[in-house]
């Protein structure tokens, strides 16, 4: 069984006024299988949580730890931490000019299982995991998420989570900008991930409505780099009604 | 692609002749490759030509096709002495292919194109023989010619490519060694004749090419041209396409890949003189390393000669690290309203380090990241060269250019 756990982090970022401190301990502890639901108002550090566990140089971390069952996550490159089970379906995917997504997919599959998938499952596995997010058969010929809407990207992301099959994923917002059915699409795709592979969930939230249609086990309120608050799927709901209005009243401003 | 621009930085400041009308006079809008309301008085086919390199001025580097060209690093090719004489070929012999050296007198030389700039003309004025390339015979075949010994001197070099009527060929002009040279290349398309005409530059790091290529197509004929620019200093492969007879059709191809230091250039000329002609113009370059530097200018002119055009050009760059510089400027001079289609476009974006960090998210490299990048842009070029060996061969060359950088 594995565990991705996350001991008094602590992380700053460099900018034009100086070093920011964004991330001030944070503690959590996911197990596989377990969907965690991380929610917070803008700037608590929701995804600098997401890009620190996926390795971004932009993110310094001061202290703290991430343990991928048992080994440090922090000291591995981008790509071992990938190779080791990490996934991070990020907000804003970028552009990768010159490849195509038949080629990346098969690519970064062998990249991560360390040898190239056997052709003839391998296409039938990405053709039946794009039909079922109503991706179009030509998505396979084109760039990556060049010319792609904010939607297909999204669908570009779980995808991958698809067929790469980690065991932990970090999802960043994967729901703003999604329309109710596109949200449904990915949303079915993500709990179709963890049916097959039992993987582990940190979604990233600004809003609850992504959790109508993935149920998360924990919810953590994110407050000024830090849990504020963690419970079940309750305390989700209590955020719909009352907002963060209650944390944020008790963070000192700045 | 992020960015979309024509050139990626202007060099000097407006320079404009008297005798020239202003931007407000003439009443167009100045584009943006640095010339700064700069109006041509003349069409593009109605450029200065001459066999004879006394009738060129002096290179001074601020004419139109030299403004963009390192002119003080090959003086003695624009302006000096050359070594006009035969050199080593090699070449395996097939029997529908003539490949013989041939003088100045023979009727084909100067039939395909006239220079238009002062390293051309001095070529012209200093080869002693002719390297005729005559393809005949309807069924496909390949041959490579190989120049690999053409020393460090300053020389002149003239070459005929031609394609008789009916005919069908891939000719692969293979350039490696050493090199310092001016030459002109003349294509001659005949009647429905297939040619595709390949020049693979892999010279040594110090060497410099000049070269244009001028080719005429006749009546239903077509001509594939690809220009491959990986070895050496400077490298400027100028091809220039007369359509000169009705349904004749162009496919213009170039890859190039600049590392730090090589200067990499080609203007391309496509001239639709003929009812019902097509062109489809299509440059790639990589740009690696501080100082890689690439210039492409494309030029099409569509005459009142050519109703029922078809063309269309197209430029992209990608920016691998700092400290390069890739200039891309189309131009499309359309005189006559009835045409099928005309277009450009052009686009210089960077590999940054967002991707990496995307790819690398996925559990791929730093180098494999590049690869992947590098070799899926340029395919699209590799593909289309139409020699399975050679393409190979090239996808090879192209992982070894990606290798010599990361050990820099």
């Amino acid at each position: 069984m594995s565990v991705l756990e996350i001991k008094d982090l602590h992380v700053s970022v460099e900018t034009d006024q100086g070093t920011k401190q964004i991330l001030r301990g944070v503690n959590l502890t996911i197990n596989e299988g377990e969907i965690h639901a991380i929610m917070g108002p803008n700037g608590s550090g929701k995804s600098t949580l997401a890009y620190t566990i996926a390795g971004h140089p932009k993110y310094h971390v001061d202290s703290g730890s991430i343990l991928l069952d048992g080994a440090e996550v922090l000291t591995m490159t981008v790509d071992e931490r990938a190779r080791a089970g990490l996934f991070l379906a990020m907000q804003y995917p970028v552009e990768i000019p010159g490849v195509t997504v038949t080629n990346f997919l098969r690519t970064a599959k062998t990249a991560i299982d360390g040898e190239a998938p056997a052709i003839r499952t391998w296409i039938k596995d990405v053709r039946e995991s794009m039909a079922k997010l109503r991706m179009d058969k030509s998505f396979a010929e084109r760039n990556v998420n060049e010319g792609f809407s904010g939607g297909e990207k999204k669908r570009n992301e779980i995808l991958q989570l698809e067929l790469l099959k980690p065991k932990f994923a970090v999802l960043d917002e994967t729901d703003s900008g999604l329309d109710v059915d596109a949200l449904k699409i990915v949303s079915e795709g993500v709990n179709r991930a963890k049916e097959n592979t039992g993987l582990g969930l940190l979604l990233i939230t600004h809003y609850t409505r992504i959790l109508r249609y993935i149920k998360p086990d924990f919810v953590h309120v994110f407050v000024d780099g830090r849990i504020a608050e963690q419970g079940g799927p309750e305390l989700a709901d209590r955020l719909e009604d009352e907002g963060y209005d209650r944390f944020l009243a008790e963070t000192p401003v700045g | 692609m992020s960015a979309a621009s024509t050139s990626t930085a202007p060099t000097s400041s407006p320079t404009s002749s008297e005798a020239l009308p202003t931007a407000e006079q003439h009443g167009i809008k100045e584009h943006s490759d640095g010339r700064f309301g700069f109006v041509p008085v003349q069409t593009r086919s109605a450029r200065f030509k001459s066999f004879d390199v006394a009738d060129f001025p002096a290179v001074t580097g601020r004419e139109a096709v030299w403004k963009l060209s390192p002119v003080a690093k090959f003086t003695d090719l624009t302006g000096g002495v050359l070594d006009g004489s035969a050199y080593d070929i090699d070449t395996a012999s097939h029997a529908d292919v003539d490949v013989s050296w041939v003088d100045r007198t023979d009727s084909r030389i100067g039939t395909a194109g006239a220079p238009e700039e002062r390293a051309a003309a001095n070529a012209w004025s200093a080869f002693e023989k002719a390297l005729a390339i005559t393809v005949s015979g309807e069924e496909a075949k390949e041959i490579t010619l190989t120049r690999a010994n053409l020393g460090s001197a300053p020389r002149a070099a003239h070459t005929i490519i031609e394609a008789r009527p009916f005919s069908q060929a891939v000719v692969i002009l293979q350039n490696t060694g050493d090199a310092r040279i001016s030459e002109n290349v003349e294509i001659i398309v005949g009647e429905s004749a297939n040619l595709t005409v390949v020049t693979v530059q892999e010279w040594n790091a110090d060497a410099v090419q000049l070269a244009n290529h001028f080719a005429t197509i006749g009546r239903d004929a077509r001509l594939k041209h690809v220009v491959v620019s990986l070895g050496g200093g400077i490298v400027r492969v100028n091809p220039s396409v007369h359509l000169a007879g009705q349904g004749s059709d162009t496919e213009l191809f170039g890859l190039y890949f600049a590392d730090a230091g090589q200067h990499l250039e080609q203007q391309v000329y496509v001239n639709h003189d003929a009812p019902n002609s097509r062109s489809r113009v299509t440059y790639k370059g990589a740009l690696q390393g501080a100082g890689a530097r690439t210039v492409w200018i494309g030029d099409v002119l569509i005459g009142r000669t050519a109703p029922g055009t078809d063309s269309y050009e197209q430029n992209r760059n990608l920016v691998l690290t700092e400290g390069t510089r890739a200039d891309s400027i189309p131009n499309l001079e359309i005189e006559t309203g009835d045409i099928l289609g005309a277009g450009h476009a052009s686009a210089t974006g960077r590999f940054d380090d967002e991707q990496l960090f995307y790819l690398q998210s996925r559990g791929i490299g730093e180098i494999e990241a590049r690869r992947l990048v590098v070799r899926g842009f340029l395919s699209e070029i590799v593909q289309h060269i139409g020699s399975k060996p050679l393409e190979e061969r090239l996808q090879g060359a192209i992982e070894d250019e990606l290798r010599g950088t990361e050990g820099n």
